[in-house]
């Protein structure tokens, strides 16, 4: 405790000279100035109306922009099976989109398909967990102790360039169940990205809200988990987005080297089997439970941060 | 609100940064008074420690030598007892303005609802109850430093330690700040510091203006201001404002010289401007 108030002590003080002064951003004014127009006056119903009117249309105009994007790479993947392309590439043992489609309603009514989500879904979210838990807890102790910093950063320096698929094989040794060690892969493969970002949201958190916060009587318990740790809570989730993908590659390649179950395990069989359509709809789900697992993130951080989003609206 | 409390006693206060050949005198020999519910001013050119010395007093920056004591307690460190305007914006983004303001007394332990009800009372002297729920990034500038003002005064501290609180805002804002910040004063009679650089500003709020010198930062002299209270605008037309204003401009102009004496002789030397030599002479 003692030598951690010095640290902030130095550090407040050398930071005393250099805070920048905020200057308001366009989009500060922006937010300003409608601030001062909904209390200031009461708006114009019309208005409202042509807003929503607008973003309905914005709506439309991208969903049919995204189905036509859709559209043109079933297209070309249709044309060039049909057309057994063989130019550098070959696709004379690609399956058909009907082809997989078909097999996609075959597979949908097979327990054993969901079984395979479920279970990839589940280590996900035990070892993205664990990342996240860990990677804030010690991505708060890093950022804001010199000392913690010292000490774990050059040990975590030298670990964070070795791809989670590196551990495999002392994954498989070190831990007991397959289980295990496929989850300790994706807690490995999430926990480097949400750490980092944690380290650099709290070491970037404006040295004027600690001082305010100190001087309002916080102590440092309350100091970090009511001032640090909101403060960088937009890059905590930065880091959550890029940690949840990274988490997904590294679930994917432990599921195929030494997996049982799951959609990566999935995809693979389907390989050594040669059920094609298989190996494709595998990677539609997993691009699927990829994307729900992003979405579900960016909304969480919506929740958790609204005053983030406040007036920002949609932004073209 | 607590007309005995508030008593600020700086004594040859010496703030040094940096070892060996690199010490600046911050602070030299400071010595200050502010009586329980007196409004009293620090007025000196940027760069003249006037910052540093506010800070000491809230308990950021430690100092080499003297003492601060507050109601007879020496300053160890940040403390609610101190409340602290700052001149960036310090209001947590992520709180309403209401949850700013009780923030402070959520560190205190105070119930939810106490809390609440003090919030609510201080935003609605302040004009800005209608914004309780708004977060600080929907609010103008002027705004977010009134937030900060009573955020700072929930928990009733015994001084109000302000740094330059108006310095980003423009100037006809700035004018609106002082006038509120004096009416909010009248009301809650309590202890002031408050650091500027603005002339003005420091005798239409001040009972009493202390000016700095710079490098190292002195006391350089202590100037009453016998205006009336409640101040009012007209008032800075007054004679005797004027006066004051031609005395503490005398006094100053010499200080902001000195504090950015070397680029002025190199850049305007052939302005036939005066320097003062020891003013270079001391940066070199």
């Amino acid at each position: 405790m003692r030598t951690a108030e010095l640290i902030n002590y130095h550090e407040e003080t050398n930071d005393a000279a250099s805070a920048p002064e905020r200057a308001a951003t366009p989009a500060n004014d922006q937010r300003k100035v409608i601030a001062e127009q909904t209390v200031g006056q009461t708006s114009p119903g019309h208005a409202v109306w042509r807003n929503l009117a607008d973003s309905v249309g914005r709506n439309i105009g991208s969903a049919v922009l995204a189905l036509i994007s859709i559209a043109l790479f079933i297209g070309a993947w249709y044309l060039a099976v049909k057309y057994r392309v063989d130019f550098y590439v070959r696709f004379t043992n690609i399956p058909a989109p009907l082809d997989v489609f078909k097999e996609m309603v075959d597979l949908s009514k097979n327990d054993s398909f969901y079984q395979n989500m479920l279970i990839s879904l589940r280590r996900i979210l035990l070892g993205f967990g664990i990342a996240v838990v860990f990677g804030v807890a010690l991505g708060l102790v890093i950022g804001r102790y010199r000392l913690a910093r010292q000490l774990m950063s050059p040990i975590l320096e030298i670990l964070r360039p070795i791809p989670a698929i590196a551990w495999v094989p002392i994954a498989i040794m070190l831990w007991p169940t397959n289980e295990g060690s496929i989850v300790f892969i994706t807690f490995l493969g999430s926990f480097f990205p949400i750490l980092l970002s944690t380290v650099h949201g709290v070491t970037s958190v404006d040295p004027v809200l600690i001082r305010a916060a100190r001087s309002l009587g916080a102590k440092e318990p309350a100091l970090l988990r009511q001032v640090i740790l909101p403060a960088a809570l937009p890059q905590i989730f930065n880091g959550l987005s890029v940690g949840m993908g990274v988490a997904w590659v590294s679930l994917i390649a432990a599921e195929m080297i030494s997996g049982q179950y799951g959609i990566g395990y999935f995809t693979w069989e389907a390989y050594s089997l040669i059920q094609y359509s298989d190996i494709v709809i595998g990677m539609i789900v997993i691009g699927f439970l990829g994307l729900a697992c992003s979405t579900a993130i960016r909304w969480i951080g919506r929740l958790s941060m609204p005053w983030a989003n406040q007036n920002g609206g949609s932004k073209a | 609100m607590m007309a005995d409390k508030g008593n600020v006693e700086i004594r040859n206060l010496d703030v040094r940064f940096g070892s060996g050949a690199n010490v600046v005198d911050a602070v030299n020999e400071v010595s200050i008074d502010v009586k329980p519910g007196e409004f009293v001013s620090i007025l000196g050119p940027s760069g003249c420690g006037k910052s540093t010395l506010l800070n000491v007093v809230a308990g950021f920056v430690k100092r080499t030598g003297g003492s601060v004591l507050v109601d007879g307690v020496d300053v160890r460190g940040p403390g609610a007892e101190r409340g602290m305007v700052f001149q960036q914006y310090s209001l947590f983004p992520w709180m309403t303005v209401r949850k700013n303001v009780e923030f402070g007394l959520k560190m205190q332990g105070r119930q939810r609802s106490e809390r609440e009800t003090a919030a609510r009372t201080l935003l609605g002297l302040a004009g800005l109850l209608a914004f309780e729920n708004h977060y600080p990034d929907q609010l103008s500038g002027g705004m977010k430093q009134r937030v900060g003002i009573v955020r700072a005064l929930a928990t009733s501290p015994q001084v109000l330690l302000m740094d330059e609180p108006f310095g980003a805002l423009d100037a006809q804002t700035r004018v609106v700040m002082q006038q509120i910040l004096t009416n909010m004063w009248q009301r809650f009679r309590l202890s002031v510091l408050f650091i500027t650089h603005d002339i003005d500003e420091s005798i239409f709020l001040s009972d009493k203006v202390y000016v700095m010198t710079a490098r190292p930062g002195r006391i350089k002299a202590e100037i009453e201001v016998p205006l009336p209270r409640p101040r009012v605008a007209e008032m800075t037309t007054s004679n005797e404002f004027l006066q004051l204003k031609r005395q503490l401009h005398e006094l100053i102009r010499g200080e902001s010289f000195k504090a950015m004496g070397g680029d002025l002789k190199e850049g305007m030397g052939g302005f036939g401007m005066e320097v003062g030599p020891q003013g270079v002479a001391e940066l070199i």
